[in-house]
């Protein structure tokens, strides 16, 4: 009797457990259609003359390349717009906002985690208050601001920074939750390794370089990957600081480009060639990149 | 700011001429220190002063007079406009829908993805597509899926509805941003929250379930409480990019129709740098600016017991 029960309880837990199992099974496959499906149809779709894409519409040959493929959508993206140009500064900008605040940001970071000065709790106090400041906040205040600034170029000086390469970079570039990443990262770097170093009679930018740096890989490629991304994706500053067709980024350029074209195609062509390369990234480097956002959510 | 050297690192070992190397240390610590603060300072710290200062001013953008002080000229015309309210109440709305909306399907998110099951790495994977997305593509590629004639009704007109014209209708213009902004954003809290679920000892699901306490008692006596720091932050980050919605509105509905998906970042900027009306628009940072504080206020009470232990 007893026995019986027994068996008869496991089956059930057993039973339960495993439509438990399938339940949660169907439910990430639904999902994953759901957030994956829109991205498969967007990249599919630059491959099919506009008619073909209304008219794959209402069945599953809108998320599948079939038909009539071409690359003729991505030529004319290239034909209608500077477009190699625009990709071309959003490398630039984004490159060079992540070489430069790597640089900037964990030297910051060492004085910070390394050296003692007076007021350096201070410091860490205000670039820690300063993370709960949303961009959107200053940005009219800051445009108004950068086109009061001096600046010496090739062609001299002048007053304004609008309208310019350095306008996208610069003001990016020192970033609160780069140096709090960085610090946090330095200050479990063990203190006898830089003592070893002062002992054979290294300077501090010589530990900084040789014996900090080189064992921080971990941090330096969460903060490229949280400053890349929105340097790649910024779209609201260069809306607005930049007016100049040849120094337009990709992302503003699309808004640009749907003005010109009413090609769906064409825009869908446009979205993949900034968004495959980025994803592509993404699914190469996936731990570092989920690693790096589950480090974002320490900042509370 | 004074910084003067105090006893650091040499006199720590008692090395002797220790006087010299401080004197060293401070201004290397102050050399290192120099790039990032001055571009804190210009680029951070005197555009959240001017925020406050341009706000009683009557500045332009590109204007040949200086600022005049106005008082709260700028505050007084912000409270008489129609379209300032409305899209104050576009930007609540949009938060208060898309805060519970955003975090509670993320969690679900979170709980599918953080057994141990061969492809859950995959899952996670596709989960979090969207986020390495840009918004503007996010917003580019839905304005053509809320097409009328575009994919969603076009599916839906399968299972034999008739969808609406998602974004030209006033009624469904927020919702249909609603929904795609939370799409987009989902699996970054999904990852946050996973953080959070893997801090949790699974010691303690072991003890429960001898105890007899089944998968929805283990959720609100186990999981819930462990996970109360990450759900204030959760909470705070959404609420705050959720009142810095601009993107996709800018993208896809340029503030209509009729104000009916207006925000506070899309007029600041309507009035800041299309009419170059700077003074004006940074009231309407002010007041934004106002609002992320508080909410920031209270998530400090939130979490005033834990740092107090600290």
């Amino acid at each position: 009797m007893t026995t019986i029960t027994v068996s008869s309880a496991e089956h059930k837990t057993s039973t339960r457990r495993r439509v438990a199992g399938w339940l949660v099974m169907l439910g990430r496959i639904v999902l994953a259609f759901v957030f994956g499906l829109p991205l498969v149809f967007m990249i599919v779709s630059s491959f099919k003359p506009d008619l073909q894409i209304f008219s794959d519409l209402g069945s599953w040959r809108a998320f599948v390349p079939v038909g009539d493929l071409s690359f003729d959508n991505f030529v004319g993206v290239f034909g209608r717009v500077p477009f190699a140009r625009f990709l071309a500064n959003s490398v630039i900008i984004s490159v060079a906002t992540v070489a430069l605040g790597l640089l900037v940001n964990s030297m910051a970071a060492f004085a910070l985690s390394r050296m003692q000065f007076r007021g350096q709790k201070a410091v860490l106090g205000v670039i820690l208050a300063t993370l709960i400041v949303p961009f959107e906040t200053l940005a009219l205040p800051l445009l108004w601001w950068v086109n009061q600034l001096p600046y010496i170029g090739a062609d001299g000086f002048s007053w304004g920074w609008l309208d310019t390469y350095q306008v996208q970079i610069i003001p990016f570039v020192a970033n609160a939750f780069s140096i709090y990443l960085f610090y946090q990262y330095f200050d479990s770097i063990p203190r006898e390794l830089d003592e070893a170093a002062t002992v054979d009679g290294a300077g501090w930018f010589r530990i900084y370089r040789s014996v900090i740096m080189p064992l921080s890989g971990p941090a330096i490629a969460t903060v490229s990957i949280l400053t890349f991304l929105p340097a790649w994706n910024s779209y609201l500053w260069p809306l607005m600081a930049i007016q100049t067709e040849a120094l337009r980024p990709a992302m503003v350029g699309i808004d640009y480009f749907k003005q010109m074209s009413t090609s769906w195609g064409q825009i869908m062509a446009y979205a993949s060639i900034i968004t495959v390369p980025v994803l592509a990234m993404f699914i190469a480097f996936q731990r570092a990149f989920i690693s790096s956002i589950a480090a974002s959510g320490v900042k509370g | 700011m004074t910084v003067t050297a105090v006893p650091a690192h040499a006199t720590r070992q008692g090395t002797p001429g220790s006087h010299r190397s401080n004197h060293r240390a401070t201004s290397v610590a102050l050399a290192m220190l120099a790039p990032a603060a001055v571009l804190m300072v210009t680029f951070l710290i005197i555009p959240i002063l001017l925020t406050f200062g341009l706000s009683f001013t009557n500045a332009r953008l590109i204007s040949p007079v200086p600022a005049k002080f106005i008082g709260f000229d700028n505050f007084t015309r912000l409270f008489q406009n129609a379209t300032f309210w409305k899209s104050l109440l576009n930007t609540v709305v949009f938060a208060v829908v898309i805060v519970p909306l955003q975090s509670g399907l993320a969690l679900g998110l979170a709980m599918l993805v953080n057994a141990k099951v061969r492809g859950t790495n995959i899952f996670r994977t596709v989960f979090f597509l969207p986020v390495v997305t840009s918004m503007v593509v996010v917003s580019m590629l839905w304005l053509f899926m809320y097409q009328k004639n575009g994919l969603l009704n076009a599916l839906l007109a399968k299972i034999g509805v008739q969808g609406p014209d998602w974004i030209g209708d006033p009624k469904w213009a927020l919702f249909s941003i609603i929904v795609m902004s939370a799409w987009q954003a989902m699996g970054f809290h999904m990852v946050i929250w996973l953080s959070g679920l893997q801090t949790i000892p699974g010691e303690l699901y072991e003890a429960a379930s001898i105890d007899g306490a089944g998968p929805w008692k283990q959720f609100l006596h186990i999981t819930w409480p462990g996970l109360r720091q990450t759900m204030i932050f959760i909470l705070i980050t959404i609420t705050i990019s959720a009142f810095s919605l601009f993107t996709q509105v800018n993208v896809m509905t340029q503030g209509g129709p009729l104000d009916a998906t207006s925000t506070l970042v899309f007029m600041s900027v309507r009035t800041g740098f299309l009419q170059q009306q700077t003074g004006y628009a940074s009231s309407i940072s002010l007041v934004f600016f106002a609002i992320v504080l508080t909410v920031s206020l209270v998530q400090r009470y939130l979490t005033r017991d834990k740092e107090a232990k600290r």
